[in-house]
């Protein structure tokens, strides 16, 4: 059978026979991609305008709504626990903000249990919005106009990312799946 | 994608009581959050330590980039030197001549000033930098502004310290870690800076406004005297830093004053420079509630 297919006895994640997930792979790679995304926005040095998208909280909810089920409820405390020494804001903003956007992604999904990519997109925009309005106004500084219009620029590149990081996302669960263990 | 049904426990107990304690746990890591906020908002250096621990952490990764950062904007420059280079060329050798003879000129003055000095009495010392390292990072996806810096308490770093560029001053350092600290950059909405014009005794504050421009505001209102195009350097005030060192130059006037643009731009650094406090105990006094008076 493998002369006349070689794939035959395989799916997307690789050979069906002789061939396991690795569970530590499984489990790690969604956490350890929000962990890593939330460390990269401090290298680019930004004077002027926060330009850099919050990427920690982009692949949280990219893992969120593209995989739901994946990640537990409670996942935006430890997450954003990490997140919180390393975005500049007073520690504490990304563990309350993260865990109650977990809680709303929760509740939009008891609403509406089958949705479209642009449905997910749209609720993501909605809650990237949300977000950076809170950093804006919890931020620990004066909150002033002109840093509101400076968050402009931010907002549209994150809420365009996010189909990317959606992207990104899928690739990364297939990576998660694939059967590299022989048993 | 489709719905996977985890919500759904069904009449296992088990499942239930996991599904339940996942929302009270969701919702207790919400208010966690909100009272370690609450307490960074009063306590704004609680968790210097911890983020300090987590910066000398990725430092290795984060000098590295800054090495490349730097080593490939060298690389640009080079390239687009080539744009146009025979007029450039000519051009820099006129300010060239022109450097040359203000250069001669500033020596003279300089003769003059030790002389005037020494018939006065007063003495300068050498201000040795604390620390020479790079800006290795920034809070660049935050509304404020803050920069890493390369440098920590193992340099000698102390909190409060002015971190100044070749060109100007960049900012103050605002927490500390063994390796690594963090600055307050100059365009932060907390940042104020006392400044006067250079050339004469204009005084301002120059405060960040979070979105890349300085707010000068005149200390004495009346008539505004600035004009777009003033430069703006320390005054000492503060105790903080020195005084004389750029700051930034007016673009656009208003009523209390105008509109300023940094003059060293923290992302077009190299090497940034980690200054001892000017006058310490200026500082103390400065930090000092007036209701509490200074000991001595």
């Amino acid at each position: 059978m493998e002369r006349n297919d070689p794939r035959s006895r395989s799916d997307a994640y690789g050979s069906r026979i002789n061939r396991s997930h690795s569970p530590l792979l499984a489990n790690f790679v969604p956490w350890a991609s929000i962990v890593l995304a939330s460390i990269l926005p401090i290298f680019p040095v930004a004077t002027a305008l926060p330009i850099v998208p919050p990427l920690g909280l982009l692949m949280l909810l990219a893992w969120r709504l593209v995989r739901p089920g994946l990640l537990p409820v409670w996942a935006g405390m430890p997450l954003g626990l990490f997140d919180d020494l390393y975005n500049g804001q007073p520690f504490g903003f990304a563990i309350l903000t993260w865990s109650m956007i977990m809680l709303a992604v929760e509740l939009i999904d008891t609403r509406l249990p089958w949705r479209t990519f642009w449905q997910d997109w749209f609720s993501a925009g909605i809650l990237i919005f949300g977000y950076l309005g809170a950093g804006w106004l919890l931020s620990g500084g004066q909150p002033t106009v002109h840093s509101l219009i400076a968050l402009v620029p931010q907002l549209v590149l994150t809420i365009l990312l996010f189909p990317i990081a959606a992207r990104l996302v899928a690739t990364l669960d297939r990576f998660r799946l694939t059967r590299w263990r022989a048993v | 994608m489709a719905p996977t049904g985890s919500r759904r426990s069904g009449y296992s107990r088990r499942a239930q009581y996991n599904l339940f304690t996942g929302y009270v746990i969701a919702g207790v890591g919400a208010l966690i959050g909100a009272i370690l906020l609450a307490l960074s908002f009063f306590q704004p250096q609680f968790f210097g330590g911890l983020r300090g621990v987590a910066q000398d952490g990725v430092s290795p990764a984060t000098e590295t980039a800054a090495t490349v950062r730097t080593g490939s904007k060298g690389f640009w420059d080079t390239v687009s030197g080539y744009y146009r280079a025979g007029s450039k060329n000519a051009e820099l050798k006129r300010e060239m001549e022109i450097a040359r003879i203000r250069l001669a000129e500033a020596e003279a003055v300089k003769q003059e000033n030790v002389r005037l000095k020494g018939l006065l009495d007063l003495q300068d010392e050498e201000r040795e930098p604390v620390a020479v390292a790079r800006l290795v990072g920034s809070s660049a996806s935050s509304t404020r502004r803050f920069a890493y810096l390369g440098a920590g308490s193992n340099d000698g770093v102390t909190i409060g310290m002015p971190v100044r560029s070749p060109r100007g001053v960049v900012g103050r350092i605002l927490e500390v870690g063994s390796e690594s600290s963090r600055v307050l950059l100059l365009t932060d909405s907390e940042s104020v800076l006392p400044v006067r014009r250079a050339g004469d005794e204009v005084v301002a504050f120059a405060e960040g406004r979070g979105d890349g421009l300085l707010r000068i505001k005149l200390i004495n209102l009346g008539i505004n005297p600035l004009a777009p195009g003033d430069v703006f350097v320390t005054s000492g005030a503060g105790g903080y830093y020195p005084p004389g060192i750029a700051v930034a130059i007016l673009t656009e006037t208003t009523d209390d004053g105008g509109l300023a643009r940094i003059v060293s731009d923290p992302a077009a650094t190299d090497y940034v420079s980690v200054e001892p406090i000017f006058e310490p105990e200026a500082a103390l006094g400065a930090a000092t509630p007036i209701e509490r008076e200074l000991s001595e």
